[in-house]
C-alpha cells in the first residue's frame, strides 16, 4: 500500500534542460541548470537558471540594503558586541520613530533608521512586483500571480505606511525584529479591546485556516490520483481524464458538492488573496475607525455573557475620564 | 438523478470496510456506506444536544450562544448534563462524527481507486481537535480545560488560555504552527495562481504546459518544485501547521506553567555565552 501514495519520486529520470525563449528586448538568463539529487526526491531535481534583468538586481540590491541597516541597527544596540548579538538577536530591534515625531523625518537614531529601512524595503518589494508582472508576460502567461502577490503588499502597506499615514505618526507602524514585532501584535491587540472580535480580523483567520484546509484537501486529492496522471493539471483542465474524473467524484460522494480541475485552483486563489486583503481592512480600521473592537461587539450584540463566578470587576476604559 | 455525464461507470459496488454491501449505495450525489449512517448519527445527536444546550442558555443569538464544558471542580468526571455533560456528549459525538467521516473518505478512496492522503489530512485536523478537547483536559486534570462550543466564545477561550501564559506569540510550537500557516497560505497562492495564469494565458496566446510553469519560476527565483512536488510540499505545509498547532497547546499547562517569554531564558544562559 505505502508505494501508492507516492510521497517521494522513487525513480528519477533526467533529461537535457529545456528553455523557452523570451522577448527579444528582455535579458538572456543568467546561469547553468544543474541537478540537486535531494531535491528531486519531492520534486524538480533541476536548480537554475535564473532571470535576473535590472528590476531583479536593483530589487536584491535595496532588498540587501535594508536588511544591511536593519542588522547594523541591531548590531549597534548592543554596542557592536559580535557575542551579544547573536545571543540577543531574537529580541533586538530597529524601532519606528516615537509618537513625539508625527510623519515629520526624525534623526537617524531616533527612527530615522527605521524609515530608511522601510523605504528601501518597500521600493524593493515593488520592484519585485513589477518583475514577477514581467516574467508572467513575457512567456505569454496570465498576471495571477502578481495580482495575488499584490494583496500581500497590500497588508504590508498597511501596517507600515497606510495605517500611520491616517493615525498621523509612524511610531504606529511595525518594528522590525523577530520578537518585538511579535509584542507590537500583542500590544495592538490589547489596545484595541481585543482583535478577535474586530470581524475583518474574524474573516482572515477563517481565510488563513481555509487556506491550509483547502491546500491539504486539494494537494491531497492530487496525489491520490497521481497515478493517473492527476499532477498533469492544465493538460487535465483542458481534456478532463480520469483522474479528474476520480478526484471530483472523491469530493462529490464525500460532500456532495465538487470543483473542477480549473475551479479548485480559483478557489485557492481567492482564499489565499482574501487572507491578506481582509486582513489589511481589519488593520487599517483598528485605532482609525474603531477604537475598541470589544466595545464594539458589545454595541453589536455579539459578545456572550458568562455565568457571575467571580466577584464584579469594572471595565476600566468604561469609568468617567477613561482615554476615549 | 443528481449524477455527472460521466459518473455512472464509477458507480461500482465494493471497496467497503464494514457492513459488506449492506450500506454500499448513493443518496442524490452522497456516498453512504456503514460510516455515512454513524457520520448522520453522531452529527445529529450532537447538534440536537447543541440545540437542546442553547435552549437552556441565556440567549439564541448565534453569536453569542455557547456550550460550555464542565467546571473544573468535576475534574476528569461525568458531570450532569447541565453543568457541563451536554459539552461532554456533544465531544463524543463530534469525534465520533469526524473519524466516521475520515473512514467514509476512505471507503470512498477505496472505490475509486485514490491513495489515501486525503483521510490521512483529515486525520491531522481530528487529531488538533482531540488535543484540544480531551488530551490536554487529560493531562490537566480536568475537562474543564476543553474549549466551550460558541461562535464567539471560543474566541475568548483562546484569548484567555494565550494570557495565562503571559505572552502566546513567545511559545515556541506556536511560533512553528503560524510560519507553516502562512508559508501555506502563500505557496497556494502562487500554486493556484500559476495554473489559473498557464490556464488563462495573455490574449491570442494558446494555454501553457507545465514547462511554461517551471519556467516562469525558474526565471522568478531559479527554481521550480514542478507539478507532482507542489502537491507534495502542499500537503507537508498544511499538515505541518495543524500538527505543531497541536503541539502548541499540549505543551502549554502540561508541560510548561509559566509565561513563555520565559521560556527563552535556556538560550540567554547557554554556556557558549561566557
Amino acid at each position: 500500500m505505502p508505494e501508492y501514495q507516492n510521497i517521494f519520486t522513487r525513480t528519477q529520470v533526467h533529461a537535457p534542460a529545456y528553455s523557452l525563449p523570451l522577448p527579444a528586448t528582455d535579458d538572456p538568463r543568467e546561469g547553468k541548470a544543474f541537478i540537486v539529487y535531494w531535491l528531486g526526491k519531492i520534486g524538480d531535481a533541476q536548480v537554475g537558471p535564473i532571470y535576473l534583468g535590472w528590476l531583479g538586481t536593483l530589487s536584491l540590491a535595496f532588498g540587501l540594503i535594508a536588511f544591511e541597516i536593519i542588522g547594523f541597527n541591531m548590531w549597534a544596540s548592543v554596542d557592536w558586541s559580535v557575542r551579544e548579538f547573536v545571543r540577543q538577536l531574537p529580541w533586538l530591534a530597529l524601532e519606528p520613530p516615537s509618537p513625539a515625531y508625527g510623519l515629520r523625518l526624525p534623526p537617524l537614531n531616533q527612527g530615522g533608521w527605521w524609515l530608511m529601512a522601510g523605504f528601501f524595503l518597500t521600493l524593493s518589494i515593488l520592484l519585485w512586483w513589477v518583475r514577477t508582472y514581467k516574467r508572467a508576460v513575457s512567456l505569454g502567461m496570465g498576471t495571477h500571480v502578481p495580482w495575488a502577490f499584490a494583496a500581500a503588499i497590500w497588508l504590508y502597506l498597511v501596517l507600515g505606511f497606510f495605517r500611520p499615514l491616517l493615525m498621523g505618526s509612524w511610531g504606529e507602524a511595525v518594528p522590525f525584529g523577530l520578537f518585538p514585532h511579535l509584542d507590537w501584535t500583542a500590544a495592538f491587540s490589547i489596545r484595541y479591546g481585543n482583535l478577535f472580535y474586530n470581524p475583518f480580523h474574524m474573516l482572515s483567520i477563517v481565510f488563513l485556516y481555509g487556506s491550509a484546509l483547502l491546500f491539504a484537501m486539494h494537494a491531497g486529492t492530487i496525489l491520490a490520483v497521481s497515478r493517473f496522471g492527476g499532477d498533469r493539471e492544465v493538460e487535465q483542465i483542458v481534456d478532463r481524464g480520469t483522474a479528474s474524473e476520480r478526484a471530483a467524484l472523491f469530493w462529490r460522494w464525500t460532500m456532495g458538492f465538487n470543483a473542477t480541475m480549473e475551479s479548485i485552483h480559483r478557489w485557492a486563489w481567492w482564499f489565499a488573496v482574501l487572507t491578506p486583503l481582509t486582513g489589511g481592512i481589519g488593520i487599517l480600521l483598528t485605532g482609525t475607525v474603531v477604537d475598541n473592537w470589544y466595545l464594539w461587539g458589545m454595541k453589536h450584540g455579539i459578545v456572550p455573557s458568562y455565568p457571575q463566578v467571580f466577584p464584579h470587576v469594572v471595565d476600566p476604559s468604561l469609568l468617567p475620564g477613561a482615554p476615549k | 438523478m443528481s449524477m455527472l455525464s460521466f459518473e455512472r461507470k464509477y458507480r461500482v459496488r465494493g471497496g467497503t470496510l464494514v457492513g459488506g454491501d449492506l450500506f454500499d449505495f448513493w443518496v442524490g450525489p452522497f456516498y453512504v456506506g456503514f460510516f455515512g449512517v454513524s457520520t448522520a448519527f453522531f452529527a445529529l445527536l450532537g447538534t440536537a444536544l447543541i440545540m437542546w444546550g442553547a435552549a437552556l442558555g441565556p440567549t439564541w443569538n448565534p453569536w453569542q450562544i455557547s456550550i460550555a464544558p464542565p467546571d473544573l471542580s468535576y475534574g476528569l468526571a461525568l458531570a450532569p448534563m447541565k453543568a457541563g455533560g451536554i459539552w461532554q456528549v456533544v465531544t463524543v459525538c463530534a469525534l465520533g462524527a469526524f473519524v466516521s467521516w475520515a473512514l467514509r473518505e476512505v471507503e470512498i478512496c477505496r472505490k475509486l481507486g485514490m491513495g489515501y492522503h486525503v483521510p490521512i489530512a483529515f486525520g491531522f485536523a481530528i487529531f488538533a481537535y482531540f488535543s484540544l478537547v480531551v488530551i490536554r483536559p487529560i493531562l490537566m486534570g480536568a475537562w474543564g480545560h476543553g474549549f466551550p462550543y460558541g461562535i464567539l466564545s471560543h474566541l475568548d477561550w483562546v484569548s484567555n488560555t494565550g494570557y495565562q501564559y503571559l505572552h502566546f506569540h513567545y511559545n515556541p510550537a506556536h511560533m512553528i504552527a503560524i510560519s507553516f500557516f502562512f508559508t501555506t497560505a502563500f505557496a497556494l497562492s502562487l500554486h493556484g495562481s500559476l495554473i489559473l495564469s498557464a490556464a488563462n494565458p495573455q490574449k491570442g496566446e494558446p494555454v501553457k504546459t507545465a514547462e511554461h510553469e517551471n519556467m516562469f519560476f525558474r526565471d522568478t527565483i531559479g527554481y521550480s518544485i514542478g507539478s507532482l512536488g507542489i502537491h507534495r510540499l502542499g500537503l507537508f505545509l498544511a499538515l505541518s501547521a495543524v500538527f505543531w498547532s497541536a503541539v502548541c497547546i499540549i505543551i502549554s499547562g502540561p508541560f510548561w506553567t509559566h509565561g513563555w517569554p520565559e521560556w527563552w531564558g535556556w538560550w540567554l544562559n547557554l554556556p557558549i555565552w561566557r
